[in-house]
C-alpha cells in the first residue's frame, strides 16, 4: 500500500511522499513486490505508445515552424506520464486534459486527425472518436479540475463503477479552481483522479517561485486525498499508481491527488524561447540521464524483448500513421462559415440567425 | 383539473418552489446545489421544503465555492445531469465567472454541439431591500454578453414558474434572476402542474398608445406605477416587461414603439454597456423613423451600487420614469 495519508512528526514532506519508481533510469527493475507487473506484452505496448505520441509531437512541431498548423504545445519529456496515465482508463471514463495532453487523449484512442485539426485552429478537432468521454483541452488554467469533480459526482450518482481523470501542472495547484476542484471532491467522495504532470514550469516561472512546497501531493492532505508522489519519467510508476487510485474511485473511496515528477524538454508553446528563463543545458541532462524513452527500451533490452524488426517496425508504423493524419487534417473540408453561428445554442436564436445570413449574404456564400 | 383543496396564490419564491419541486418530482436527472439551500431551505427559503422531500441526494448543500460548485455542476451537465445551481446572492457569482464565460456557454460550440451544458443558475439581484453591500447588484449585462448564455428575468409569480420550468428544460445554461423586492411583494393564482413560458418572449403588462416603457425585473412595479400616475393625467403607457433579457424579444420591442413612437427604457443597472443600451439599438434598427422623440433612458447610476443609507437616490422612482415620460411627450 503507498497510500500516504499525512506526515509523521519530524519528517519532512519530502520524506512523508517519498517519489515512487518501479523501474529505475537504468531500467532496472526496482521493485519485487510489484514485479508481476512487468511483462513482455506491457512493456512493449508502454514503449510504442511512447514513440508513437514522441513522434507525433516532432512532427507537430515541424509542422508549425512550416506554417500547417498553429501555434503548438509540445510535451516531448512527459510520454510515461501520459502514456502511463491514459493506459490504466476504462474506455467508459472521462478524461479531462489541457492543452498539453494530447499525448494522453490520443493514448486513450482520440483521433490523431482531430487532434492535428485543433491545432489549426478547428473545433471540428475537439470530437472525441464515438463513445469517448473526451473533453476539449482546458485552456484556462485548472478551470477543467471542478468539470471533472463533476463527472465524476454524475457517475457515482448514476451509480456505475466510472471515474473521471483530470489533468493539470505545477501551476495549476495555485489557482482557486484547483482547491475547490479538490474540496468538492473530497466533500461528495466523487471517484475522480487528480492527476498533475509536475514539469516543475509554468512557462517560464519554476516551482521553487509558484510555491513555497516541496512537494504537491501535499496538498491533497488539507483535503483529506490520499496523495502519492511518482516518478513522471517512469511509465510503470505512473500506470501501477493511477490504476490503484481507480480501484480507489471505483470501489466508492473517493479522489486521489497524484504528483507526476517529469520535465518538459521544450518551450510551453511553440511561441516561446525556453533558453529565456532556464537553463537548456538541464533539459539535455535530463534527457540524457532520466529520459523517459531511453528507460522503457533499457529495459526491454535487459528483457531480451528489443528485437531490431519489432524496434523498427513500430518506429515505422508511428510515422506512416501520423503522415496519414497530416494528410487527412490538410484535406480536411475548408472552414465553414455557418459553423460559427451554428453550435452557439442548440436552437438558434433570431439575432444569430440574421447575423448569419448577413455573413454568409457578405461572403457570398450558400446559406445552407 | 379538478381539486378539493383550494390553491393559495403564491409568491414568486413560492412559485419557483413550486417549479423546482415540480421539475424534481418530473426528472430525476434534475439536481439542486447551492450554499444553504438544504437543511436552511435557502436565504430567501426559495428551496424550502425541497431537501425533505427529495432528499439530499437530490437537493446538496455544497461548500462555499461558487467557481468549484458552478465548474462541477458543468462537469455534471456534460454527464447527463440537469443542475439548477443557486448562486446566494448575484453579487457573489462572480467567482463563477469564468467557469460561466469559457466554459459553460462555449462547450456546445466548441465541441459542435457534441458536449452541451444544461444548467440552470438561480440568482436573487437587485436592490430596494435594504440589503448588505453587494447583495445589490443588478449586473445582468455582464451575463447577456455572453454568447450561448440566455438570461431570464421574471418580475411575478406566473412567469416565475414557467420560466423556471422552461429554463430547466432549456438544452443551454440559463441565468434565472430573480428580483429580490419581488420575492414577497405580489401573490396571484398560479395554474398548478407544468407550464412554460417561452424564452424570448415578453409581455405587454399594460396596452397603451403614447409611450412605451420597457423594463424588466424589480423595476416593472415602478414603471406600472409611473403608468397608472401618468393615466390620471390622461397619458397612456403601454408597459413592456421583456422577461428575457437575452435573446431580447426584438418583435414585441417593435411592435410597441412603432405604434407609440415615444420609448423610454427603465433599468435599475448601471448605464454603461447596459441591457437598455441593447433595448435602444434595436429601435434603432428596426423603429427609427418612428420615432417621435429620442429614446430615454431612466436608470441606476454608473457608480458602485450604493450602501443601503444611499440606495433611494440610486434607484429609479416612478417620478423619474413619469418626468422621462413627459419630456418624451412634450418633446
Amino acid at each position: 500500500m503507498t497510500m500516504i495519508l499525512g506526515a509523521e512528526r519530524g519528517r519532512t514532506m519530502e520524506e512523508a511522499y517519498p517519489i515512487q519508481q518501479l523501474l529505475d533510469p537504468e531500467g532496472k527493475w526496482a521493485n519485487e513486490e510489484l514485479k508481476p507487473l512487468l511483462t513482455e506484452e506491457r512493456t512493449k505496448s508502454f514503449f510504442e505508445n511512447m514513440v508513437r505520441i514522441r513522434t507525433f509531437d516532432r512532427k507537430a512541431i515541424s509542422l508549425q515552424r512550416q506554417g500547417r498548423i498553429g501555434t503548438y504545445a509540445p510535451f516531448e519529456g512527459q510520454e510515461a506520464s501520459q502514456v502511463g496515465s491514459a493506459m490504466s482508463l476504462s474506455k467508459e471514463d472521462w478524461l479531462f486534459p489541457t492543452y498539453r495532453d494530447h499525448g494522453a487523449t490520443m493514448t486513450f484512442g482520440h483521433s490523431l486527425c482531430n487532434v492535428l485539426l485543433f491545432w489549426n485552429g478547428r473545433n471540428e478537432g475537439n470530437i472525441p472518436p464515438e463513445g469517448l468521454k473526451i473533453f476539449p483541452p482546458g485552456i484556462p488554467i485548472a478551470t477543467q479540475i471542478p468539470h471533472a469533480a463533476g463527472a465524476a459526482f454524475a457517475e457515482k450518482k448514476k451509480g456505475t463503477k466510472n471515474a473521471a481523470i483530470a489533468f493539470f501542472g505545477d501551476g495549476a495547484t495555485s489557482e482557486g479552481d484547483f482547491h475547490e476542484g479538490l474540496n468538492f471532491a473530497s466533500v461528495f467522495q466523487s471517484p475522480v483522479i487528480f492527476f498533475c504532470q509536475n514539469n516543475q514550469y509554468a512557462i517560464s516561472v519554476p516551482q521553487n517561485k509558484q510555491m513555497k512546497t516541496k512537494t504537491i501531493a501535499q496538498k491533497g492532505l488539507a483535503y483529506d486525498i490520499p496523495s502519492v508522489r511518482v516518478d513522471g519519467n517512469d511509465v510503470f510508476a505512473v500506470y501501477h499508481h493511477v490504476t490503484e487510485a481507480l480501484e480507489r474511485a471505483r470501489s466508492g473511496n473517493g479522489p486521489t491527488l497524484i504528483e507526476a515528477v517529469t520535465w518538459r524538454y521544450g518551450a510551453h508553446t511553440t511561441a516561446d524561447d525556453p533558453s529565456k528563463y532556464r537553463n537548456q543545458q538541464e533539459s539535455q541532462v535530463r534527457r540524457d540521464r532520466f529520459d523517459p524513452i531511453t528507460r522503457i527500451e533499457n529495459c526491454l533490452k535487459a528483457n531480451g524483448w528489443d528485437e531490431e524488426n519489432w524496434m523498427f517496425g513500430i518506429k515505422q508504423k508511428a510515422v506512416e500513421e501520423i503522415d496519414q493524419a497530416v494528410e487527412e487534417m490538410e484535406r480536411f473540408p475548408p472552414p465553414n462559415p455557418a459553423v460559427l453561428f451554428d453550435h452557439v445554442y442548440k436552437n438558434p436564436v433570431p439575432s444569430l440567425v440574421r447575423q448569419k445570413e448577413y455573413l454568409l449574404d457578405v461572403l457570398g456564400a450558400d446559406n445552407s | 383539473m379538478t381539486s378539493s383543496v383550494e390553491r393559495k396564490p403564491l409568491t414568486v419564491a413560492g412559485a419557483i418552489n413550486e417549479a423546482l419541486s415540480d421539475m424534481l418530482r418530473e426528472d430525476e436527472r434534475v439536481i439542486l446545489l447551492g450554499e444553504d439551500i438544504g437543511q436552511n431551505g435557502g436565504v430567501f427559503r426559495v428551496t424550502e421544503g425541497l431537501m425533505e422531500t427529495y432528499g439530499e441526494e437530490r437537493v446538496i448543500d455544497t461548500p462555499l465555492s461558487e467557481a468549484g460548485f458552478v465548474g462541477a455542476a458543468i462537469g455534471m451537465a456534460a454527464n447527463g445531469l440537469k443542475p439548477v445551481v443557486e448562486i446566494q446572492f448575484l453579487g457573489f457569482i462572480y467567482p463563477a465567472y469564468e467557469q460561466l464565460m469559457t466554459h459553460a456557454v462555449r462547450l456546445r460550440s466548441r465541441t459542435m454541439g457534441h458536449f452541451s451544458v444544461p444548467i440552470v443558475i438561480r440568482a436573487p439581484y437587485g436592490a430596494g431591500v435594504r440589503a448588505p453591500e453587494i447583495h445589490c447588484d443588478s449586473t445582468e449585462s455582464i451575463f447577456t454578453h455572453m454568447p450561448g448564455m440566455k438570461v431570464v428575468c421574471p418580475s411575478n409569480p406566473y412567469d416565475a414558474k414557467g420560466l423556471m420550468i422552461a429554463a430547466i428544460e432549456d438544452p443551454d445554461p440559463v441565468l434565472f434572476l430573480e428580483p429580490m423586492r419581488n420575492y414577497r411583494s405580489i401573490s396571484e393564482e398560479v395554474p398548478e402542474g407544468l407550464y412554460t413560458v417561452e424564452i424570448g418572449k415578453g409581455k405587454r403588462l399594460l396596452e397603451g398608445q403614447d409611450v412605451t416603457i420597457i423594463t424588466w425585473g424589480a423595476m416593472t412595479a415602478v414603471s406600472m406605477k409611473a403608468a397608472e400616475a401618468l393615466s390620471k393625467q390622461n397619458i397612456s403607457c403601454e408597459v413592456i416587461d421583456l422577461r428575457t433579457l437575452s435573446p431580447i424579444d426584438e418583435d414585441l420591442i417593435a411592435s410597441s414603439v412603432q405604434k407609440t413612437g415615444r420609448t423610454v427604457i427603465v433599468q435599475e443597472a448601471h448605464p454603461q454597456s447596459s441591457v437598455a443600451n441593447d433595448v435602444l439599438s434595436i429601435i434603432n434598427e428596426t423603429s427609427f423613423l418612428y420615432q417621435k422623440a429620442p429614446v430615454a433612458k431612466v436608470s441606476g447610476f454608473d457608480t458602485p451600487v450604493p450602501y443601503f443609507g444611499y440606495e433611494d437616490f440610486y434607484l429609479p422612482t416612478p417620478e423619474r420614469v413619469m418626468q422621462a415620460v413627459m419630456k418624451a411627450v412634450d418633446f
